[in-house]
C-alpha cells in the first residue's frame, strides 16, 4: 500500500519517504506507485437513471415543443421572404440610422438581418427540435484498441517483405540506387523553372532610389541634382516657403509623372522635410546635408519599411505608426525608441539658382529594411 | 436501456398508447427516396457504411462545440469566398474608378482596389457576403484557437490522438497565412502597409532575403505580381491543404471516436452520447445555422475592414494605429517589443535579429512547440496507454499551468500589438507600456504558471474534502451527552466519482544507483533528465480520495455518527436499478509491455456492475 496518509483532515499528497529508492519506480513502468500494488480505487457506479423530459411524459408539453420549433422554422420562411423582398425593394443608396452603430445602408443591414433570422430560424428549430423532441437517452458504443491485431502487423511486415523480395529489390542493389537516385532528383525539372521565373535578381536595386537618376549603360548612375517636388501636388519648394516647424512630403521631380513602376520609385524615394531652427541641430553633417535648417530624411522606416508618418513638431521626433520606432530628427534621426536601429537616411540637399530647394546627391545608402548584404554596396 | 415506458422507442409513441398500431407502409415519399438510394447503393455498397456513420454515438459536451465552430466557420468561408471570385479581379493593374463611391471617384487604383469596392457599393447583397466572409474568417480562427485550448487543457492531444494535435496545429498555422493572404488582396492602403511590412522581414532573412523578396514579390516591392499570386495562394493552394487537413482531422476524429469527459458510466472503453441520426443530425446541422446566422447578424451590424475608408494602396502615406487583424498580432507585438539592438553590422554584413526573430523566427516555433508537446509529455510521463477520458484541467495542475504560461505569453505578444491603441485610450506613456510588456514577456508568464498551479491544487484539495467529508449542511445536532456537531449531507456515489475518478500520480524515481547484488547501475543523463521532468510534474501531486481514506474518515471519532447517519459508506455498488449485465465488455486499453504488470491499465469499468 503506498503511503497515502489516512488521517481525515490533514495533508493528502503523496509524501515521498522512507530511503532514497524505497518507492522507486523503473522508468519504463508509467507514472503509476509502482511499488507493488495500486491503491485501491473506487468503482465507477454507472448511469445515473434516466429522467424524462416533459414532453416524453406530458402531451400538452410534446404539443408546446411541436410549436415552437414550427414558429421558429416559420420564421426562417418569413426571414428569407423578406430578404427577397429588401433584395428587391431597398434602394441602395439609402441610409438608416441604428441605434448603437450609426448611420449605415439600409439594404445592407436588411439583407442582414433578414438572413440571419432565416438561418437562426432553421438553427435554433432544430436544436430545439433535438432537445425537447427526439431521443434523449445517451446510448453506449465499445471502444476498441486502434492498433490491428499482431496477426496484421506480422502480415503488414511479411507483404512488404515479400514486395521487396520478390521485385529483386534486395537482390539487385543496383535498382535500389538508381531508382532512389531518380526519385530524388525528379523535382529539379518541376521547382527550378518555377523558382528561376519568381523574379529577377535584385542586384544593387534595393540600394538605389529614384535620387540617384537613370542608370547609364556601364551599370553607374548620373546622380544628377533633382528638384524636391511636393507630393501630390508635384510642385517645386522654394526654400523661402518652409517656414519652421513646417513639413512636406516629397518626392523627386519626375517620379509622380511616371507612367510605369509608379509605386516601386516611391517606395524607395519618398523623403519628409523639415525646418528646424539650425541652432537645435546637434549634429554637423545634418546641419551640413541640410539648408539653413532645412533637412530631408527618407520617409521609409529602418525597421521593415512603413512610411514614417508622424512628426511631433514640438519634440523634432518622427514617430513610425506601425511598430512606434522614434526617430529624433535633431539628433540627425537617430532611434530614440523601438525597435529600428539604423537612422534614417538624410537626403543631402541644397538650392538651386531659383531658389528651390534641390538634392545634392542620392542616399548615401539603402534605405528602408535591412537586408544581408546592404553594408556591401 | 430502460424501455418500459416506451415500448417502441421513440419518445412520442407512448402519446399513442392503446393505438392499434398499423403495419408500417412506407410512404409514397419514402419509397422513392428508398429507390433513390438503392440505385446508389447497387453501384457503390454505400450503405453499410453510411448505416455504420448515421448509427455512430457522440457524447455532449459544451466545450466539443468549439470545434465545430471553427468547421462551420470554415465552410462559410469557403462559400462566401467563392461568391466572392465571381466579382473580385486578383489584379493589380493600373485602372481608374468610375465606380459609385463618390470619393473616389477619378482616383486611380489598382483593379483588385476597384473590384473590392465594387463588391461593397454596386453589387446588391455583395458588401454583406465581403463581410460574411471576414468575420467568418475572423470566427474561424477565434474557434479553432479556443477549440485547441480545451483540447490541451482535457489532455485530448494523448495517444492516441497525437497525429491529429498535430494535424490541428498545421491547420491553426495554415489558418493565419490564409487569414494574412486575404485580407492583403483587396489592396487598399491598410492591407499594402501590412505586405510592406512583409516585404520588410522577408528582407532580413540572413543571406538569402533580398533574393526571397525580389522571388515573392517578382520585383521590387509592390511590383504587380504580388496580388495575383497571393491570389492563387488563397483561392487555391491553402484552402486545398486545409480542406484537405481537415478532412483527415474529421475522418480521425471518427475512427478514434470522440473522447468524453469522465462521469458515471462513462469509462474509458466506451462512448456514451447521441446517436447521429436523429439527434446530432438535428443538433450539429442545426448548430451550423446557429453560427451561420450569428456570423450574417454580426456581418450586418458591424462593419469589418471599411476599404473605402483607406483608399488605394500607395508606399508613401499611412495611417496612424495600422494593425492587423488580431491572429497576426501576437507576430506584429513581438516585432514591437524586440529592442534595436539586436541588429548586428558583421564584416559589412547585416544580420537583422531585431526583426528576424519576431517575424521569421517566432511564428514557426509557436507552431513547432505546440506541435511536440503531446510527444514530450508522453516522453516524461511514460504513459503509452491510449486515453479516451479526458482529463478535468484541474487535476494535471502542472499541464494546466503550462498551458496558462503558454497563453500568458502569447497575450503579452498581442497585448503589445496595441500598445499604440493603449497609450492613446488609457493615456499612458507609449514607452512605458513597451517596457512594461517587454519585461511582461518573462516574468508574467512563469507568475501565471504558479498561480495556476497553486489553483488547480487548490481545487484538487477542495475534491478531496467534498469527497471525505460532503457537504456541511448548517443544521447543527445536539448530542445525548450534550456535544454539538454539524451534520454534513451526503454525496451520492455518483457526485462523488467526479471528485475521485482520476488516477493517482508520483513522480518517477531513479532506481537505486546499485542494484541488490551491489552491481553500479549509474542512471544515464536521459534518465536522469526525465526523473527530473517528472518530479516537475508530479511532486506535489494531489491523490484522489481512496475508499480506505473515506472509510478512516467515516469512522475517525468525531462527528462520526452524524456523517454515518446520512449515507452507508461502501455501499457503492450502484443503489438503485438492477445488475443485469455488464457494460463494458473487459477490453482493456492497449497496454504496452512493462505497463502490466502492475498496473490496472484498463481503468476502471470492465469490473464493475453497471445499470444496462
Amino acid at each position: 500500500m503506498n503511503e497515502q496518509d489516512s488521517h481525515p483532515t490533514g495533508s493528502s499528497e503523496v509524501t515521498p519517504t522512507g530511503e532514497f529508492g524505497s518507492g522507486a519506480v523503473r522508468l519504463d513502468q508509467g507514472h503509476v506507485v509502482g511499488d507493488g500494488g495500486i491503491p485501491e480505487r473506487f468503482q465507477n457506479p454507472g448511469f445515473a437513471p434516466h429522467i424524462h423530459r416533459g414532453a416524453d411524459i406530458d402531451h400538452a408539453a410534446a404539443k408546446r415543443a411541436e410549436r415552437t420549433v414550427g414558429g421558429l422554422f416559420l420564421l426562417s420562411i418569413l426571414g428569407t421572404l423578406g430578404f427577397i423582398v429588401a433584395y428587391f425593394a431597398i434602394d441602395p443608396e439609402a441610409t438608416i440610422f441604428v441605434p448603437g452603430i450609426g448611420q449605415n445602408k439600409a439594404l445592407h443591414i436588411a439583407l442582414g438581418v433578414t438572413m440571419a433570422l432565416s438561418l437562426l430560424g432553421i438553427g435554433f428549430g432544430a436544436v430545439q427540435w433535438a432537445k425537447t423532441l427526439m431521443p434523449d437517452e445517451e446510448e453506449v458504443e465499445m471502444r476498441h484498441t486502434m492498433r490491428s491485431g499482431p496477426e496484421a502487423r506480422a502480415d503488414f511486415v511479411s507483404i512488404l517483405d515479400d514486395g521487396a523480395e520478390s521485385s529483386h529489390l534486395k537482390r539487385r542493389p543496383l535498382l535500389k540506387y538508381t531508382l532512389g537516385g531518380a526519385l530524388g532528383l525528379f523535382a529539379v525539372p518541376v521547382v527550378l523553372p518555377v523558382l528561376g521565373g519568381l523574379g529577377p535578381m535584385p542586384g544593387d536595386d534595393l540600394s538605389v532610389s529614384y535620387w540617384n537618376g537613370p542608370k547609364e549603360e556601364d551599370g553607374t548612375y548620373a546622380n544628377t541634382p533633382l528638384r524636391l517636388m511636393r507630393d501630390p501636388q508635384n510642385t517645386p519648394i522654394k526654400a523661402s516657403d518652409v517656414t519652421i516647424g513646417s513639413v512636406f512630403h516629397v518626392m523627386p521631380d519626375g517620379l509622380l509623372d511616371l507612367e510605369e513602376h509608379l509605386l516601386e520609385a516611391k517606395a524607395k524615394a519618398a523623403v519628409l522635410l523639415m525646418r528646424l531652427d539650425p541652432d537645435i541641430i546637434t549634429s554637423q553633417k545634418e546641419k551640413d546635408w541640410g539648408y539653413e535648417g532645412i533637412v530631408a530624411y527618407s520617409k521609409i522606416c529602418t525597421h521593415v519599411g512603413c512610411p514614417v508618418g508622424l512628426y511631433e513638431q514640438q519634440t523634432h521626433h518622427l514617430l513610425c505608426p506601425c511598430h512606434q520606432s522614434t526617430f529624433d530628427v535633431t539628433q540627425d534621426c537617430k532611434v530614440i525608441f523601438g525597435p529600428a536601429k539604423r537612422p534614417l537616411p538624410q537626403l543631402p540637399i541644397t538650392v538651386d539658382d531659383e531658389g528651390y530647394l534641390i538634392s545634392k546627391g542620392p542616399f548615401k545608402e539603402a534605405v528602408g529594411p535591412s537586408f544581408w548584404e546592404r553594408g556591401s554596396v | 436501456m430502460s424501455t418500459e415506458i416506451f415500448p417502441a422507442g421513440r419518445p412520442a409513441d407512448r402519446l399513442r398508447d392503446g393505438d392499434r398500431p398499423e403495419p408500417q407502409q412506407p410512404s409514397n415519399a419514402a419509397r422513392k427516396v428508398g429507390g433513390v438510394a438503392g440505385w446508389i447503393d447497387d453501384r457503390t455498397g454505400a450503405a453499410k457504411g453510411v448505416n455504420y456513420l448515421l448509427r455512430k454515438v457522440f457524447p455532449d459536451h459544451w466545450s466539443f462545440m468549439l470545434g465545430e465552430i471553427a468547421m462551420y466557420s470554415l465552410i462559410i468561408c469557403l462559400l462566401s469566398g467563392a461568391l466572392l471570385t465571381l466579382w473580385f479581379v486578383p489584379s493589380a493593374g493600373h485602372i481608374v474608378y468610375d465606380g459609385s463611391y463618390v470619393p473616389l471617384r477619378g482616383q486611380g487604383m489598382s483593379e483588385a482596389y476597384a473590384s473590392t469596392l465594387d463588391i461593397s457599393f454596386d453589387i446588391r447583397g455583395g458588401l454583406l457576403v465581403r463581410q460574411i466572409h471576414h468575420w467568418a474568417a475572423l470566427m474561424f480562427i477565434v474557434g479553432l484557437t479556443v477549440h485547441m485550448f480545451r483540447v490541451f487543457f482535457t489532455g485530448a492531444f494523448r495517444k492516441p490522438r497525437e497525429i491529429n494535435w498535430v494535424i490541428g496545429t498545421v491547420l491553426a498555422l495554415l489558418a493565419i497565412i490564409e487569414g494574412f493572404a486575404g485580407y492583403s488582396l483587396p489592396d487598399d492602403l491598410l492591407s499594402g502597409t501590412g505586405l510592406r511590412a512583409m516585404e520588410g522581414f522577408v528582407q532580413t532573412a540572413p543571406v538569402i532575403g533580398s533574393y526571397l523578396a525580389y522571388g515573392i514579390f517578382g520585383g521590387p516591392f509592390p511590383g504587380e505580381a504580388i496580388i495575383p499570386r497571393l491570389f492563387s495562394a488563397h483561392v487555391l493552394l491553402i484552402p486545398a491543404l486545409l480542406v484537405g487537413l481537415f478532412t483527415a482531422h474529421i475522418v480521425l476524429v471518427a475512427v478514434q471516436k470522440h473522447t468524453q469527459f469522465p462521469g458515471p458510466g462513462r469509462t474509458n472503453d466506451n462512448v456514451v452520447g447521441y446517436r447521429v441520426m436523429p439527434v446530432y443530425a438535428a443538433k450539429a446541422g442545426g448548430f451550423f445555422f446557429i453560427v451561420f446566422g450569428i456570423i450574417a447578424a454580426i456581418s450586418a451590424l458591424v462593419t469589418i475592414n471599411p476599404i473605402w475608408a483607406y483608399g488605394p494602396y500607395d508606399p508613401s502615406p499611412v495611417t496612424a494605429g495600422s494593425q492587423p487583424d488580431w491572429y497576426m498580432g501576437f507576430a506584429d507585438g513581438a516585432l514591437r517589443l524586440l529592442p534595436g539592438w539586436l541588429e548586428f553590422h558583421i564584416l559589412g554584413f547585416t544580420l537583422s535579429l531585431n526583426i528576424a526573430l519576431g517575424a521569421l523566427v517566432l511564428l514557426p516555433l509557436v507552431y513547432t512547440v505546440l506541435g511536440v508537446y503531446p510527444f514530450v509529455e508522453k516522453w516524461v510521463t511514460g504513459d503509452t496507454r491510449e486515453h479516451h477520458l479526458l482529463d478535468r484541467p484541474r487535476n494535471n495542475p502542472t499541464r494546466t499551468g503550462i498551458g496558462m504560461a503558454g497563453i500568458v505569453a502569447y497575450s503579452v505578444f498581442m497585448f503589445a500589438a496595441g500598445n499604440d491603441i493603449m497609450a492613446i485610450k488609457l493615456g499612458l506613456s507609449i514607452n512605458d507600456i513597451t517596457w512594461f510588456l517587454r519585461i511582461g514577456l518573462f516574468v508574467l508568464p512563469p507568475l501565471a504558471f504558479w498561480v495556476t498551479k497553486r489553483i488547480c491544487l487548490s481545487l484538487q484539495r477542495r475534491d478531496r474534502d467534498l469527497a471525505l467529508h460532503a457537504r456541511e449542511s448548517g443544521r447543527i445536532i445536539r448530542g445525548a451527552d450534550g456535544s454539538f456537531h454539524e451534520r454534513h449531507d451526503a454525496l451520492t456515489e455518483r457526485e462523488r466519482w467526479i471528485l475521485v475518478q482520476h488516477e493517482p500520480v508520483a513522480p518517477l524515481e531513479l532506481m537505486p544507483s546499485v542494484d541488490e547484488n551491489g552491481v553500479a547501475r549509474p542512471a544515464t543523463r536521459k534518465e536522469r533528465l526525465r526523473a527530473k521532468l517528472s518530479h516537475f510534474y508530479f511532486k506535489d501531486a494531489v491523490n484522489p480520495v481512496t475508499p480506505a481514506e473515506l472509510a478512516a474518515a467515516h469512522h475517525d471519532g468525531h462527528r462520526a455518527e452524524a456523517i454515518e447517519a446520512a449515507q452507508t459508506p461502501f455501499d457503492y455498488e450502484g443503489v438503485e436499478g438492477s445488475h443485469e449485465g455488464h457494460r463494458g465488455d473487459g477490453h482493456g486499453a492497449d497496454t504496452d509491455a512493462g505497463l502490466e504488470s502492475d498496473v490496472d491499465a484498463r481503468g476502471v469499468g470492465s469490473s464493475s456492475p453497471i445499470r444496462e
